[in-house]
């Protein structure tokens, strides 16, 4: 049979959604072990060896478990919530180039569902639906502290929105494309974006962990002060779809930070060694994981390390600290692309 | 053509979601079909070729607008109770100046005929760089005008928010 696009395609989207899965799954598995790391403890053990069931066992639970309704809730928009977060994190995948193209009897696939040529605004776009998933949700329950874990995650995503769309203006004026392939591209040979663009990136860096509600900027379920926060009155699996897109958004982050700042698949020297396509293509594969994975780790050591901001504090940050730092980045790299261009007005 | 069965399809999907926006009785469910119908006319712009327009019309409107109108409105907690209650007279009014308003439209556009499309050479003109180039040459006054309306926008709400001016 031949491969035809459309069918490769297909397959492609299924394994993107669920390799997707996957990594959120271990992700679980993974934050407890790392915790467990972390405070010198030895994290779950039981099921299966190192606990490496520990993610099924959690999953069956969460199925088991009684579901409830509260009768004061608005139904159809309780069980939206959960579902629009979950959608929302699962859509940015298909941007993502997880590597070069394949060559499969001569023909090329490429290795990225779509490759639009708006792929920036696209992941934007969707990052900035996924507000809604928690917004219902917290709204839906019908419960003072869902309700103000929902409006303290909305507020939080919006400001640090702002920050991110001018911290990838930067990267976009460098780059001049907004397609996350050509960018993905560019980087080739070891010129990754992080050193054209340090401060961008942390920034970047800094909005996504704000944008994928982690520590510390997980004030939505902030403990102490809201019991659950917007997932307080979710049972069942509808408060792991919560939690589970949490985990999927903390993977397409890392991904997406990898493409945009650290080179994506590329891979330093392979390429003097390794001159198959196939062969690069799947070797970039394995470092655009291994990148992603540094980055899931990093989201688990942090949250493990800095401890939650207060909600003022939070705020300063966003609007104070890193809005007015991200336009002088854009001023910054707008003076440095035309530098030769004042000079020259300058120096007649 | 599939382009002209989407075309309606979108057409009725943005209708009918607007018509639910005003039809709701709860102000939260006519935020969320208000979301629906932006996504429907971003389905328009896609049509038309405009992909850049779509996605910034998700971002600024369905993303972020729409956001700040969820968000006061839950704030606000409007429900039967507090919903103000307008006399009879005054929505009498209301009905008969929109529908004047209603009959207007529908006698200037009966005799519409088919508009061709002017810039049929350039199919690209709504993707970013063509987009861009003719922002920023052919637009530009408008454009940085557009701007400078934002800024004092900007300033006037930071003026606003103020609890004392010193």
């Amino acid at each position: 049979m031949v491969l035809t696009p459309i069918i490769f395609k297909i397959i492609l989207v299924l394994c993107v959604f669920g390799i997707t899965l996957l990594v959120a799954t271990y992700s679980t598995y993974a934050e407890r072990k790392i915790a467990a790391f972390l405070q010198d403890r030895i994290g779950p053990d039981r099921a299966g060896p190192f606990g490496i069931l520990q993610p099924l066992a959690d999953a069956v639970k969460m199925f088991m478990k009684e579901e409830m309704i509260p009768t004061v809730s608005n139904k159809w928009l309780f069980i939206l919530g959960p579902a629009l977060a979950l959608l929302t994190a699962c859509m940015t995948g298909v941007v993502i180039p997880w590597g070069k193209s394949l060559i499969i009897g001569g023909h090329e696939y490429s290795l990225q569902i779509t490759d639009l040529n708006i792929g920036i605004l696209y992941l934007f776009g969707v990052v900035s639906l996924g507000v809604y998933g928690i917004m219902i949700g917290g709204w839906a329950s019908n419960n003072k502290y869902s309700l103000l874990g929902g409006i303290r995650a909305s507020s939080q995503m919006i400001s640090y929105e702002v920050a991110m769309g001018l911290s990838i203006i930067a990267l976009v004026m460098t780059t001049g494309t907004l397609s996350l392939k050509d960018i993905a591209a560019a980087q080739h040979g070891g010129h990754w974006n992080f050193f054209i663009q340090p401060l961008g990136c942390l920034i970047f860096i800094i909005c996504a962990f704000a944008e994928t509600n982690r520590a510390p900027f997980d004030l939505a379920e902030c403990e102490t002060e809201l019991i659950g926060g917007y997932h307080t009155e979710y049972s069942s699996m509808k408060l792991g779809f919560f939690l589970f897109a949490e985990y999927i958004n903390m993977f397409i982050s890392s991904a997406v930070i990898a493409t945009f700042y650290f080179g994506g698949y590329n891979m330093p020297f392979v390429g003097r060694f390794v001159h198959d396509p196939n062969w690069l293509a799947v070797l970039g594969i394995v470092f655009m994981f291994a990148k992603i994975s540094f980055g899931i780790f990093f989201f688990m050591w942090v949250r493990w390390t800095i401890p939650r901001f207060r909600y003022d504090q939070l705020m300063n940050l966003g609007w104070k600290v890193l809005i007015p730092l991200s336009i002088l980045n854009i001023v910054v790299t707008g003076v440095f692309m035309m530098r030769h261009e004042i000079m020259a007005y300058f120096v007649k | 053509m599939i382009t002209t069965y989407l075309f309606y399809f979108l057409s009725f999907l943005a209708i009918m979601f607007g018509l639910m926006v005003v039809l709701s009785k709860n102000p939260i469910h006519s935020v969320l079909y208000l979301v629906l119908t932006f996504f429907a006319i971003a389905g328009h712009y896609v049509l038309l070729n405009a992909q850049f327009l779509a996605a910034v019309h998700i971002i600024v409107y369905a993303g972020a607008i729409m956001v700040l109108f969820l968000f006061v409105i839950m704030l606000l907690n409007l429900n039967k109770e507090t919903e103000p209650h307008k006399s009879l007279w005054l929505k009498a009014s209301a009905a008969v100046a929109s529908g004047s308003l209603l009959i207007v439209f529908v006698g200037a556009l009966k005799n519409a005929t088919n508009i061709p499309a002017t810039n049929v050479a350039n199919p690209n003109v709504g993707l970013i760089e063509n987009l861009g180039k003719v922002l920023f040459s052919d637009f530009l006054l408008p454009f940085e005008v557009a701007s400078i309306l934002l800024l004092g926008a900007m300033v006037g709400a930071v003026m606003l928010g103020k609890k004392s001016i010193k």
